[in-house]
């Protein structure tokens, strides 16, 4: 579909002439998968629908008797601004709320707003760079003082402090927050700023009560009482918290959506393993939910099959790639191994990367390894699938992989493997000790194997791979080996931020200390440049376009192997009614949950 | 006497600074941070992360951390977690009751068999009854922890559907029901440590009460006409369980420090499983504090366990 025709088609729903479903129904007659429709839309001035997730079915609030929610991480803390694990964020979320989260389809509910900002409701100014809240009036806070903009300004105010130490300074440092009058505040962005629902969004956007935080701004902050007994908006009120291993709350009797929460209390237990958590909810049935259940299929599938509950799986921005090194590994230059100033010997040469490419099994992977935990993919962005880029492929033939090295000259040596000017097809493998990501190493070895290149297996503890040691070889960012494999998290339903990792000036090095977020060192300067016009682009079409240019021409560089697109899986007994999104933590919609 | 308590208090002082450094500085140097969970985030950036190690103090040399954290520990100040951000002391006193009430539950089972199964089976060398009990005691110390209690959830709780596998420390339930609903999530876990206790504490009984029985005072004893019951519990078992005693005494710092395998299976809130999450979340001052009091109650305990020793054998002097 062309750029005007489209136009077109949005200025027939505007006037009336065309009705907002089929105007989705026509986008995804030419691939636009309907959150991308529907951003269209509000893009151009038609308000957005209110797309609740699930159908609430309950008449009245309360009844529901308990709700009991068992994470097998516990969480520690429930100030949402110092969460810096999902469980915690899990946790503050049941009090704290934010002014709209994300569905799983990726669509922005409204929560402590009145509604989606957006040019029609004058919520978005044209130039991109402030947005307009109005807030939701008669909300209460749990001690029954009124939630008003004076709270949203605080929010702003405490987490930009950086003598606070919040985790989610990230998302306020740079903005303006000002109060327009009580039910309404406008957000100041320095530069045009398309993607900007990200602060009071989601995770980093819940707020706090100004009345109980206030003194406990900057370095004063671990002090406040509030940080273990939270008052906050959410539909569940808190009554007792021990940290690592249960929160106890009850049913907020003032929550702002009528008829909601179903439950009465509500109790979270920490603590265990992911398998006895399923176990406690598919086999027992003592626990009514049970999340982040990364746990082989074959076992959930196992435990399903005693009746008492059912596993759902929802997309999420987790991907599962592989990073093949274009930088000398083994060669140190100015106290640096992997310096972008080295090149590999043979891994620099494309046909060797498009080989290795070909020997991944991905169906295979994602059949006998991650079952419902993944999808296969050529894409490192797959989710929205607006982002999602329909061009790439993927493809496992040995056969082709052979030809493509017999072609480029690498022949077998007496070993069987394979040579070119004396460098041989030898490379390090690297990943994280779990037991998915050893049984994808030993596919893809054998299938390495069959072309004449041999793969070394290195796994290394998590602990150690995923910390930011300096002194360590061993962690992910220093990439001192020639192939490595690991999860990456887009923590929202926009790639922006997640894809500067594909960036010349994100490179990680000894100067950044390796907390560069390009570990792959590749870079192409026009993928910088359509990096660069995304970040200013205000058009949602063009700029996915220019996103997924980004994408692709890492991946068809084959220095990016996507695997798989991860999916969050959860588990909960057959009546209880829930909705949880892979762009926002499990209880993000808590209130709206009910047993049928 | 109280010059020896002195003396062995003085001693304590070095060996615990010796303690607190090795530990300090294993935890330094081994790898992991506390905020690796932020790593992989991009709406974390890097300079966040850095700022937030600059304020929890993380990138000063290790002596100089060392330092700080030993006064500031003189002064009763233990420091806060970098997890929950709350003060270390609290959080340990919330996990205190839990595991001294499952613990020492389970001790007290674990000497409730081992007592009498071990006497009598002393008395009876190689009997059948003696066979039987050591074949158990065998089993018993031979089956790990963590498979029993696995063993016991496949059975009791997957199988059967008599118990809960979850531990609560919050239970919604008053009077009768609250001790129906503790005995039920309780029973599991006990068992587990109290027979795996047991099977070992049975065969020291038996060989303490093995060794005594064959001494002429015990033939006195019996020549005199005394009944066989009071020789037994008179004679034989208040010698026999001198070594028994120091055993109880030094196994004290466990009931305290929990039962790191059995508390995670369970999921029972107790300082075992806060240690290992605190290991799992590389939160130096919980892991510094937990393992430290448990070094102080190693080198308490063995002292108690040295004076008892004293008091139960006269013949033992602390001049």
């Amino acid at each position: 579909m062309k750029d005007h025709d489209l136009r077109r088609l949005i200025e027939g729903v505007k006037t009336g002439a065309l009705s907002r479903r089929s105007f989705i129904k026509k986008a995804a007659a030419v691939g636009l998968a309907a959150p991308f429709a529907n951003q269209l839309l509000g893009f151009n001035g038609v308000a957005m629908a209110q797309n609740a997730t699930i159908e609430y079915k309950p008449t009245k609030a309360g009844g529901g008797g308990p709700l009991k929610i068992l994470l097998w991480q516990a969480p520690t803390l429930l100030n949402p601004h110092f969460a810096s694990g999902t469980k915690d964020q899990i946790a503050s979320r049941i009090f704290f709320e934010p002014l709209a989260g994300w569905d799983k389809e990726g669509n922005l509910i409204p929560q402590l707003a009145a509604e989606t900002p957006s040019k029609a409701n004058g919520g978005l100014s044209a130039d991109g760079k402030t947005v307009t809240w109005k807030l939701k009036q008669g909300v209460k806070w749990h001690d029954g003082k009124p939630f008003t903009a004076d709270d949203v300004v605080f929010t702003w105010e405490y987490a930009k402090d950086p003598a606070t130490a919040a985790y989610t300074t990230g998302s306020y440092k740079d903005i303006k927050v000002e109060k327009v009058d009580d039910y309404t505040v406008k957000v100041i962005f320095p530069e045009p700023t398309p993607f900007w629902a990200d602060p009071f969004v989601g995770v980093a956007g819940q707020i706090l009560p100004k009345h109980h935080f206030a003194e406990y701004i900057g370095a004063k902050s671990r002090d406040a009482p509030a940080n273990l007994k939270p008052v906050g908006t959410g539909p569940y009120k808190f009554v007792d918290f021990k940290p690592g291993d249960i929160l106890t709350g009850e049913r907020f009797t003032e929550y702002h959506v009528k008829n909601q929460p179903h439950f009465d209390t509500l109790e979270v237990k920490g603590g265990g393993d992911a398998v006895s958590a399923a176990r406690a909810v598919l086999q027992t049935g003592e626990f009514d939910y049970a999340w982040n259940l990364q746990v082989e299929d074959e076992v959930l599938k196992r435990m399903e099959t005693g009746g008492r509950g059912k596993i759902s799986a929802v997309p999420s921005g987790d991907i599962e790639f592989i990073i093949l090194n274009t930088t000398d590994p083994w060669t140190e230059v100015d106290g640096e191994r992997s310096s972008i100033k080295t090149k590999h010997p043979t891994l620099t040469d494309p046909k060797v990367r498009e080989a290795i490419n070909l020997l991944i099994d991905r169906d295979s992977i994602q059949k006998f390894i991650y079952g419902r935990g993944g999808v296969a993919t050529a894409s490192f962005v797959n989710e929205p699938k607006m982002f999602k880029s329909q061009k790439l492929k993927y493809e496992f033939s040995v056969d082709k992989a052979n030809k493509i090295l017999d072609e480029a000259g690498y022949k077998r040596g007496a070993d069987g493997i394979r040579e070119k000017d004396g460098k041989k097809l030898k490379y390090v493998y690297q990943t994280s000790i779990n037991a998915p990501r050893q049984k994808t190493q030993a596919i893809i070895k054998q299938a390495c194997q069959r072309a004449g290149i041999e793969l070394e297996l290195k796994s290394v503890t998590a602990s150690v791979f995923f910390s930011s040691d300096v002194a360590n070889p061993d962690t992910y960012t220093k990439l001192y080996v020639d192939i490595e494999m690991y999860t990456t998290t887009q923590p929202q339903p926009d790639p922006e931020r997640f894809l500067n990792q594909f960036t010349s000036w994100e490179i990680a090095n000894k100067e950044n200390k390796w907390l560069g977020r390009n570990v792959s060192r590749y870079s192409d300067p026009a993928a910088d440049e359509a990096f660069k016009a995304a970040q200013k682009e205000l058009d949602p079409a063009k700029r996915a376009a220019l996103l997924i240019k980004v994408n692709e021409i890492f991946c068809e560089a084959h220095v990016i192997l996507p695997l798989l697109s991860r999916t969050r899986v959860a588990a909960s007994v057959h009546n209880l009614v829930h909705d949880h999104s892979g762009w926002d933590v499990d209880t993000w919609n808590l209130a709206a949950w009910y047993r049928s | 006497m109280a010059s020896y308590l002195l003396r062995r208090l003085l001693i304590a002082i070095p060996s615990l600074l010796g303690i607190s450094l090795i530990l300090f500085t294993v935890l330094a140097m081994a790898p992991g941070d506390p905020f690796s969970e932020m790593a992989t985030n991009p709406n974390v950036p890097p300079e966040v992360r850095e700022a937030l190690r600059a304020s929890f103090g993380l990138n000063d040399p290790i002596m100089v951390r060392y330092l700080r954290w030993l006064t500031s520990m003189m002064q009763g100040d233990w420091g806060f977690s970098f997890a929950s951000r709350i003060n270390v002391d609290t959080l340990i006193l919330q996990r205190v009751p839990t595991t001294l009430f499952v613990v020492g539950t389970s001790q007290i089972l674990a000497l409730l068999i081992a007592l009498p199964v071990g006497i009598y089976a002393a008395t009876r060398p190689y009997s059948v009854f003696d066979q039987i009990a050591n074949t158990l005691a065998f089993v018993g110390f031979s089956l790990p922890t963590f498979f029993t209690g696995l063993l016991f959830i496949l059975v009791f709780s997957v199988a059967l559907d008599w118990f809960p596998f979850v531990y609560r420390s919050d239970i919604a339930a008053t009077g009768w029901r609250w001790y129906w609903e503790m005995f039920r999530q309780a029973i599991m876990p006990i068992m587990v440590l109290g027979l795996f206790q047991a099977a070992s504490y049975t065969r020291y009984v038996r060989s303490a009460v093995l060794d005594v029985i064959r001494l002429d005072y015990v033939t006195t004893a019996r020549a005199k006409g005394l009944s066989e019951r009071k020789v037994t519990l008179r004679h034989i078992t208040r010698n026999a369980l001198i070594p028994v005693v120091t055993l109880v005494a030094l196994q004290m710092p466990a009931v305290f420090g929990g039962a790191i395998v059995t508390e995670q299976i369970f999921r029972i809130p107790g300082i075992g499983s806060l240690l290992i999450d605190a290991i799992l979340a590389n939160d130096t001052p919980v892991i510094m504090a937990v393992t430290f009091v448990f070094a102080c109650l190693v080198v308490i305990f063995n002292l108690i366990a040295d004076l008892l020793y004293g008091w139960l054998d006269p013949r033992i002097s602390f001049s």
